[in-house]
């Protein structure tokens, strides 16, 4: 993984035995992570088995459960596919959140007077759009000094995630606050004018934006020439430029398209669930799903279920820690701990040959007078 | 206007750029030193918050701010050394480890702390500062300058000290090929895992020191977050410093400036929103990568692992 | 002089596809010059890794002065008196060269850079060489860099200094120094192990002579037995140790038959000109020599050799030439269409193709199958992938098994991952994209390099049969002077960044001439 994305290793395993050991490999880290957790649990003085009840429970299983992990999922996937593309090309898109935030200011803050102003669906693309132009310039600065110039794209998107997050507070403060709370928040749109949803539930269709998302990902990252080019780019720069691949061109565009469907993600979580936006509100899915990306080996498809996992978690989470009387930032440790152990587990290789030394290539490793 | 230019309002601006900067010079060294040797410190967030947290309990029960500082070190040690076995031991990938070590020091400070104080913050009684007689008494300088805490002259010799160990150690020389050409380092044989694990451990102690120096004399209470992005500015400076622990002292001073601008202006009744207070050091890393980084100097083997017998 | 200083015995080691020495014995004497021959791929490197501790041996032993010694790492290496001198230079190009000499060395924690000083002279000047202690490595010419790296050894008190293929970086007048340098450490004491594929240097200075041949011991010829075999005998001896029976079919190579010397038949070529460079200036980094007002020709089915000492921007006019560095200046003709600002795509659609030297970092792609790979110039483009992009699979598949056919790639198949295969395969991927679909001109870069001598054979001849009937015209950009005589039409020398002459590939003192040009004499054209 030194040079960019992930490799995606192919076995020459029989097709049961591969999909078994994916499997695996992306669940091991999750149930490891789940039992330091309850290790945690226990220190604090809670019941590990209470808690994660409560979890799945109020995540999953209860009307308002699965209802609401479909609601949470939307923007999820959106974002989600948004980092595979960047991350496929190597282009390490931390500043998601101050993405998000933005987008949604700008939605938020346009909504009343865009949804006053025209029909429903005209409205509600129009936003759309608005998210979507808003997340994906954001990217722009850094990605064009990362195409020119060369610089590490980890530290200006950071930079501008900030920014952003400031931003956007300043504007929900400033020239788009709602004169009728005394809170700081956007003018609010009616439920009517927002995105449609299904009969009886609370899901509103923002869940298929997102699965199309996820599907239109994985077909032009996996089947076409575009998702080739990035993921040349992605797995040796020098090679992309040895086949005259436009690098600053794919830079540039890639930044933009990630950028974008973040964009989209919060477009679709203010149109969809809120109607409004308040100021210092950041529900931060960037950072956590950065971990559920890579475990998900940069695959759209694989995304979804650790992503609905997530969403269990992020639902049940806060009711589960409300039970207990714990933060819900006990739920950021997990995650915490879901990515150290997933670095880990690339330790476990994929083939048989490299897990049948693991003992040994563990032990070699760790002296640090070692040689391969 | 002239306001600006008041004693007042420059004593409260250089007391804060020191206040501010001095986190971003024990942050800015450690990681100076890690990207000397090629480790990508990443996660130097979470390294400073860790600290922060250690130090402020241990400054709150041990009594004395330098327990506190001590504890932000051994803290830092700590996470140094997981992050020396799965990068350097283990050769996994830098920058995952390194989100990984910022997302366990943001949840796992902000759940202790609200586990051990709920939302009470308790707070800290100021560090003491040492006035140096004579120098104290200039206008301006002598009260921001001049009386610091012995803590801040530490951070002046720390420069110097980094320096020396770069420039005049074997250590140093080790550390800087480890960076630039680990192969010559390991055909010279010197183990490269050795000097990029001294590294990291120094990076992490140092990181540590800055989030206790944060927590303990800056703000003298802790806070969930309360880094704030400083120690991915602590990453800008180290780089734009090109190798150079002086550089890294002026550039930890220009950002804390402007950490401290918003609080100075307020001393003399300026009122700045806070967001936009927020916003200035960031958009200051972005001016100045933007205006500078085409010349910043970062190692050539920075962020690869090493593995004897690769060509 | 009884006691080995050295004694490898019964070295075994194993790769995951090869055996790279298999229960090899070695002696290496003090005041000899002991050279290892063989060819690529023989296991002589790997042999020498493993005696300067950068690889393990599955088993085997290692002797110093008759007892065996542990040799886990370089750090064992050094303290036993080994010094080693690599193929790929191991300095830091951002020290000074004391700070160079100083690395590794056992010592203060304080550096005591007076004492350093003092050793530095002391054992540059033993070597004759003459080279600031202070000077920026980085910016020396590769030969004093390989210098800076024997006084190196030298300073660590090494008693057994091995050299790496050391002549692949330098130009003739250079190899002639290092022989000398080589004779006088070797008659203070040293042990000097030569290593090299290259029969006529080596055997010029060789005292005692060993073969490995595909991971065994192969032959060995003692001081007394070199006395008394004629310089002729000697050759034939040992290409028969290298290559066992098929000595004949392969001894017609330049390198292991005869002296460098020209074809001598001078071909004639059209008139039309399938390249041509006028004043040509590109962009260049900060440690880089760039390319700096190159102008030259060459003609439909034409070799058009390269030559130069490594590092005068032989890599930097390969880039121009295939569209991966921006021309600042000058025209970049082929055939007759003016090129200069157009890109790699392009170009290599009109059929200007580039067989780069960095197969793994550059030329191919590990993480994708062959058949991306072999495709990889062609992303997006029909047959292959539909007009909206989509990827179709059965063409792919197709042609990567035919071209994987025509150039010998063994593989499992078209789906296999490239970084799986072996170098050699690797090499024929490249060769295998850059050669198909119509080719018009294809620059090499050291083509051949680490390719052992059968499939080295193979891509000469392809070359010569190319350019045969004018079809397909080649630079070759190579260190390897005894390829480029034995291939080229004419040879341009790079020095510094600039063609320091271009010369015609007949006549006697050719090789002279381009020794010359290859240290900066002669400047300006010089085509006869």
């Amino acid at each position: 993984m030194s040079d960019g994305a992930p490799s995606r290793p192919e076995s020459a395993a029989p097709r049961g035995g591969r999909f078994w050991s994916r499997m695996l490999r992306a669940l091991g880290p999750v149930l490891a992570a789940l039992a330091v957790g309850a290790l945690i649990l226990l220190l604090l003085g809670r019941d590990p088995l209470v808690f994660y009840g409560d979890l799945f429970r109020a995540g999953l299983v209860s009307a308002s459960g699965w209802q609401g992990m479909i609601t949470r999922l939307a923007p999820l996937l959106l974002i989600g596919t948004g980092f595979i593309v960047a991350f496929r090309a190597g282009l390490w898109n931390i500043g998601g959140d101050g993405q998000f935030v933005l987008s949604a200011a700008f939605v938020a803050g346009l909504a009343p007077a865009v949804m006053s102003s025209v029909s429903r669906p005209t409205g509600l693309v129009l936003l759309a759009l608005v998210g979507m132009v808003v997340g994906g310039g954001w990217t722009l600065l850094p990605a064009l000094l990362k195409a020119w110039y060369g610089i590490n794209e980890i530290i200006t998107t950071l930079m501008m995630s900030f920014i952003g997050i400031n931003l956007a507070n300043l504007l929900i403060k400033g020239p788009w606050r709602s004169a009728e709370t005394t809170v700081p928040q956007t003018g609010a749109v009616p439920l009517s004018d927002l995105l449609p949803r299904f009969g009886g539930t609370t899901i509103h269709v923002g869940i298929v934006v997102g699965m199309l998302s996820v599907l239109v990902g994985w077909y032009v990252l996996d089947r076409h020439a575009v998702g080739l080019r990035l993921t040349i780019l992605g797995a040796n720069p020098r090679a992309a430029v040895h086949a005259g691949l436009h690098v600053k061109r794919i830079i540039v565009v890639t930044f933009f398209v990630s950028g974008a469907l973040i964009g989209l993600a919060a477009a679709v979580e203010i149109l969809g669930v809120w109607g409004y936006m308040r100021a210092d509100w950041n529900p931060g899915f960037g950072l956590a799903l950065f971990a559920l990306v890579f475990l998900a080996r940069l695959s759209p498809l694989a995304m979804v279920p650790l992503a609905a996992f997530y969403a269990v978690l992020e639902i049940g989470g806060h009711e589960a820690a409300r039970r207990s009387g714990l933060d819900y930032d006990f739920i950021l440790v997990l995650i915490a701990l879901v990515l150290l152990f997933l670095a880990v587990s690339q330790l476990l290789g994929s083939s048989r040959d490299e897990r049948r030394g693991l003992a040994t290539r563990l032990v070699a490793r760790l002296n640090p007078r070692r040689q391969p | 206007m002239s306001e600006l230019l008041s004693a007042t309002f420059l004593t409260a601006l250089v007391s804060g750029a020191i206040l501010a900067g001095l986190p971003l010079l024990f942050a800015g060294l450690g990681e100076l030193v890690g990207e000397q040797s090629g480790i990508l410190g990443i996660g130097m967030e979470g390294y400073m918050l860790l600290g922060a947290y250690a130090g402020f309990n241990g400054a709150l029960y041990g009594g004395s701010p330098w327990v506190g500082m001590l504890c932000g070190v051994v803290a830092g040690l700590a996470i140094g050394s997981v992050v020396m076995l799965l990068s350097v031991r283990l050769g996994l990938d830098q920058v995952v480890v390194g989100i990984g070590v910022i997302l366990l020091g943001e949840g796992l400070t902000s759940l202790l702390h609200a586990v051990q104080f709920g939302a009470s913050y308790p707070r800290l009684g100021e560090m003491n500062d040492l006035p140096i007689p004579l120098l104290s008494r200039i206008p301006v300088l002598g009260e921001s300058v001049f009386s610091q805490p012995l803590i801040f002259w530490a951070g002046i010799a720390l420069v110097f000290m980094v320096r020396w160990m770069l420039r005049s150690t074997r250590w140093g020389l080790d550390l800087r090929a480890a960076g630039e050409k680990p192969r010559a380092l390991d055909a010279a044989g010197v183990s490269v895992i050795a000097v990029r694990s001294w590294a990291v451990l120094v990076s992490g102690a140092l990181g540590g020191l800055g989030g206790a120096y944060l927590a303990v004399v800056s703000a003298g209470v802790f806070v969930a977050y309360m880094t704030n992005g400083l120690g991915f500015i602590a990453i800008v400076v180290a780089m734009l410093a090109r190798g150079r622990p002086g550089w890294v002292l002026g550039g930890s001073l220009i950002f804390g400036l402007c950490l401290s601008v918003a609080t100075a202006l307020q001393v003399i009744g300026v009122d700045v929103p806070t967001d936009i207070v927020y916003m200035l050091p960031f958009l200051a890393v972005m001016v100045a990568l933007a205006a500078f980084a085409r010349r910043s100097y970062l190692p050539a083997a920075l962020g690869v692992p090493y593995g004897r017998g690769e060509r | 002089m009884d006691v080995p200083a050295v004694e490898l015995r019964g070295i075994t080691k194993v790769f995951p596809r090869v055996v790279a020495n298999d229960r090899v014995d070695l002696c290496l004497f003090g005041g000899e010059i002991h050279a290892l021959l063989g060819e690529n791929g023989a296991g002589k490197s790997t042999l020498m890794h493993i005696l300067a501790g950068v690889l393990r041996p599955d088993s085997g032993t290692v002797l110093i002065d008759g007892m065996p010694v542990k040799m886990d790492d370089p750090g064992d290496a050094r303290a036993h008196g080994i010094g080693m001198v690599y193929q790929h230079l191991t300095l830091v190009p951002g020290f000074t060269v004391l700070e160079n000499v100083m690395l590794g060395g056992r010592g203060t924690f304080r550096l005591d850079r007076k004492r350093a000083r003092r050793a530095y002279l002391e054992s540059a000047g033993s070597l004759g060489a003459d080279i600031q202690p202070d000077a920026m490595t980085g910016d020396l010419p590769l030969g004093r860099q390989q210098q800076v790296e024997i006084i190196k050894a030298l300073a660590s008190g090494a008693r057994v200094l091995i050299l790496d293929e050391p002549t692949a970086l330098l130009a003739p007048a250079e190899v002639v120094d290092l022989q000398r340098a080589m004779r006088s450490l070797s008659e203070r004491g040293m042990a000097v192990v030569l290593i090299s594929h290259k029969l006529p240097e080596a055997l010029e200075v060789a005292d005692r002579v060993s073969v490995l041949r595909a991971g065994r011991a192969a032959g060995h010829l003692t001081p007394d037995e070199l006395r008394n075999l004629s310089s002729e005998r000697t050759r034939e001896v040992v290409v028969r140790m290298m290559f066992g029976d098929d000595a004949d079919a392969l001894s017609d190579l330049a390198e292991v038959s005869l002296p460098a010397t020209s074809i001598g038949v001078r071909r004639t070529l059209p008139e039309k000109f399938a390249l041509r460079l006028d004043g040509v200036s590109a962009t260049r980094e900060r440690q880089e020599t760039g390319v700096g007002e190159v102008s030259f020709e060459v003609r439909r089915g034409e070799i058009f050799g390269v030559a130069g000492v490594e590092g005068n921007g032989q890599r930097e006019l390969a880039e121009v030439l295939a569209g991966q560095r921006t021309v600042t200046s000058g025209v970049l003709e082929f055939e007759g269409e003016d090129v200069t600002h157009l890109g790699v795509s392009e170009r290599e659609r009109r059929g200007l193709r580039f067989v780069t030297e960095d197969r793994m970092g550059e030329g191919t792609v590990s993480s994708l199958p062959v058949s991306i790979n072999l495709l990889l110039k062609h992303v997006g483009r029909r047959p292959y992938w539909t007009r909206g992009g989509r990827t179709v699979r059965g063409a792919v598949r197709k042609t990567a098994g035919e071209i994987m056919q025509e150039f010998d790639v063994r593989a499992p198949s078209p789906e296999t991952l490239c970084g799986t295969l072996s170098g050699g395969n690797i090499q024929k991927v490249v060769l295998g994209r850059e050669l198909s679909f119509a080719p018009r001109l294809v620059v090499y870069d050291k083509p051949t390099q680490g390719l052992d001598a059968r499939t080295t054979r193979a891509l000469r001849l392809r070359i010569q049969q190319m350019a045969a009937g004018h079809e397909v015209a080649a630079v070759l950009i190579s260190s390897d002077l005894d390829e480029l005589l034995a291939l080229c039409d004419r040879i341009g020398v790079m020095y510094r960044g600039s063609l320091a002459g271009i010369v015609e590939n007949s006549g006697p003192d050719v090789v002279e001439r381009l020794g010359r040009l290859m240290l900066g004499g002669d400047r300006g054209r010089a085509v006869e």
